[in-house]
């Protein structure tokens, strides 16, 4: 089984849409998306949700109250002021543990709590894990590895494992990284996304993850385009393709279709062409 | 006034709508300072190309070990949530990038073996770009916690009571996003229509209605039928402040890192009658 | 003596997890005997360090050495202050890998793996 993550620097460059491309172009797979913090995939693929975990992935400092002689040892001693008037405040506390240990009468624990659920779904277009967080949760490794996780434990004997990684460069993105086969960076033409692609290339250099590059929307900066072809050119990566700006892939969007109308458009003919040399490197 | 801006969803304009807000409000000679608090990815720098004057660290206090007193009894490793202290036989190693600096290693050791020195994290910059006041957080490369140079990058903006503040905060709804908008008089939500901006913005509504901040929507890369966003802003009875439409000039000046609003005079007019009826609306609130 | 091999099941039929700080389970295996149990890796559950978690849990269960995938940095300093041995393979079974390692034919790692410093934005 191969893994493919499709991933950016910068938010917003059309990694969704590319990933929602192949996803009906490449045959047999499982699809994960592994951008927990704001996940898109589900909006296209009309999930069937089979199975739904709750998510712990915060401790936080709990009190009893019937325990609290309101001394204020743990508003002194935390220091992230996430304790006010001796109770605890949620979106403060760190769940460092020191409120715990400083309590003379032991009214402060820890516990795990809630921030999110993973979930494993039946789509049209095969198996799909997915995750969602609660505002203010961070998405971090450990979910990211347990969205992959899951989608390892639903494959059968289909090759392929697309991940729709999330955007950035932090452990998040290191997470959807490590062990995959290929990472196809999806790059827009702009000051920030030239910028954004440097960093999320030193990151799959870093974890020895083969990277492939494809800038979206080229022709509303044919000028940035070439500066980022010129740049995969000088370090030696390979440009897979360049996919024009098309406001009929809003359209399709727009109108709930079904996912596959998007490769009627022109850039999906130029997703399809990306996908063709994506596959001769992954799936041989 | 402050004015948050801000998108549940990354690459949706909303460094754009600050950067050209705070060009228009400058041109209308109102004192602007915008605050680019995005300080993972800070990119209204490469906008604005500001003169950054003042630099100051930011720091957090992270644990140094005294080998003479240490006994290796292990007590900081099992206490350390984070796992940024390890006592491998008799060597105990730090991971001050781990570390989130609550200090309770120090409290636990029995041997008063650690204490803690302060490890540089990121930089808060000040500077302006012609007629705007600019102040950026930095985190450094590879640091995980961004909230602490958000904090200290909004340190000292109470006393700035006759400027208008602009903050250009991160994407998405993390804690970093409610730090750098906690506090602001009004939120600006910079949305796009698609689905995927319907569901970000919808994430986003929530949080500012959390927050109790007064807010209103920009929807950018607008066309001819953005019912997908207005729908939403119909139900949940948010105003659109301002669209600002699709269109290849714009995109193609953006691409270049211009603010259009520095060529186009009428986007300065636009900008301008948003920050009025925000003005306006915040006035009314109070 | 006693190995760390880091696992995706609890006996030695299950096959090695490439992964080593993020592993469900570590078998504890005596490669003469075949004598093992299985523990669950406490570093499964951290937010962040997990690595580390799991290198002190292996070393405070007695492992000599430790056979995995991707060691990160972090756990690596761990191990080798403790003086851990560390052996690279590739996802077989602990059997298979276990065989490996009696032919001598498991590589030994001497310099961390990648970096992955913190759960970092840069």
């Amino acid at each position: 089984m191969r893994q493919l993550v499709i991933t950016s620097g910068k938010g917003g460059t059309g990694k969704t849409t590319v990933t929602a491309g192949f996803v009906v172009l490449a045959g047999e797979k499982v699809v994960a998306d592994a951008d927990v913090e704001a996940p898109n995939q589900h909006l296209l693929l009309n999930p069937q949700i089979m199975k739904k975990r709750e998510y712990k992935g915060a401790k936080m400092a709990v009190k009893d109250a019937e325990k609290c002689e309101q001394c204020g040892k743990c508003e002194e001693y935390c220091r992230f002021n996430a304790i006010r008037d001796m109770e605890v405040e949620p979106t403060g506390c760190e769940g460092c543990g020191v409120c715990v240990f400083v309590c003379p009468t032991g009214a402060l624990r820890l516990e795990e709590v809630t921030t999110g659920a993973t979930m494993i779904s039946k789509t049209d277009y095969g198996s799909f894990s997915h995750a969602l967080l609660e505002i203010g949760a961070e998405g971090s490794g450990k979910l990211i590895t347990e969205v992959r996780r899951n989608a390892e434990k639903i494959m059968q004997d289909e090759p392929l494992l697309l991940i729709d990684g999330p955007p950035g460069i932090g452990c998040p993105v290191i997470a959807s990284l490590t062990g995959a086969d290929l990472a196809l960076i999806v790059s827009e033409p702009s000051v920030s996304g030239r910028h954004d692609l440097e960093r999320i290339h030193q990151v799959t250099q870093h974890f020895n993850v083969k990277a492939l590059v494809c800038i979206n929307k080229w022709d509303l900066s044919p000028e940035m385009s070439k500066n980022i072809e010129k740049y995969c050119e000088d370090e030696g990566i390979n440009l897979v393709g360049k996919i024009p700006f098309d406001p009929q892939v809003m359209d399709v969007y727009k109108q709930d279709l079904p996912v596959e109308h998007l490769l009627q458009t022109k850039a999906g003919e130029a997703i399809e062409e990306i996908w063709e040399n994506v596959r001769e490197h992954i799936l041989q | 006034m402050i004015i948050s801006i801000l998108s549940g969803k990354g690459g949706t304009g909303k460094t754009t709508a600050a950067v050209n807000m705070a060009v228009s409000l400058a041109a209308k000679n109102e004192k602007v300072l915008l605050l680019d608090a995005d300080v993972e990815e800070p990119n209204a720098g490469l906008y604005l190309k500001p003169v950054l004057d003042e630099s100051m660290p930011v720091s957090l206090p992270v644990p140094e070990i005294d080998e003479e007193r240490c006994d290796y009894c292990g007590e900081c490793s099992e206490f350390c949530q984070f796992n940024a202290l390890a006592v491998a036989q008799e060597i105990v190693l730090t991971f001050p990038e781990l570390c989130h600096g609550c200090g309770g290693c120090t409290l636990v050791c029995p041997k008063e073996a650690i204490k803690e020195v302060s490890r540089e994290i990121g930089v808060v910059e000040k500077g302006c770009a012609e007629a705007v006041g600019f102040w950026q957080g930095r985190l450094n490369i590879g640091e995980p916690f961004a909230v602490p140079v958000t904090r200290a990058l909004k340190e000292g903006l109470a006393d700035l009571k006759d400027s208008v503040v602009l903050i250009d905060a991160p994407a998405g709804v993390s804690c970093p996003v409610i730090e750098a908008v906690r506090g602001s008089d009004f939120a600006l939500l910079v949305t796009e229509p698609t689905p995927f901006g319907r569901h970000d913005l919808g994430l986003a509504l929530e949080m500012v209605e959390h927050l109790g901040i007064p807010h209103g929507v920009v929807i950018n890369r607008a066309g001819d039928d953005d019912s997908i966003i207005s729908e939403l802003c119909q139900e949940k009875n948010v105003p659109i402040m301002l669209e600002i439409e699709f269109s290849l000039s714009l995109a193609s000046l953006g691409a270049k890192g211009i603010p259009f609003s520095k060529v186009l005079p009428n986007w300065q007019e636009k900008f301008y009658e948003t920050y009025l009826s925000i003005k306006e609306k915040c006035l009314c609130a109070n | 003596m006693k190995i760390g091999v880091s696992a995706t099941g609890k006996d030695l039929e299950s096959l090695m997890d490439s992964r080593f700080g993020r592993c469900n389970y570590f078998i504890l295996v005596d490669p003469d005997t075949e004598e093992f149990e299985a523990m669950d890796n406490p570093g499964v559950s951290a937010g962040g360090g997990a690595g580390i978690q799991a290198a002190q849990a292996v070393m405070k269960q007695g492992a000599e050495a430790v056979i995995t995938g991707h060691c990160g940095p972090n756990a690596f300093d761990v191990l080798a202050a403790g003086g851990i041995k560390i052996y690279q393979a590739s996802e077989k079974s602990i059997e298979e890998v276990l065989e490996l390692y009696k032919k001598g034919e498991l590589k030994e790692v001497t310099t961390p793996g990648k970096a992955n410093r913190g759960k970092g934005s840069r």
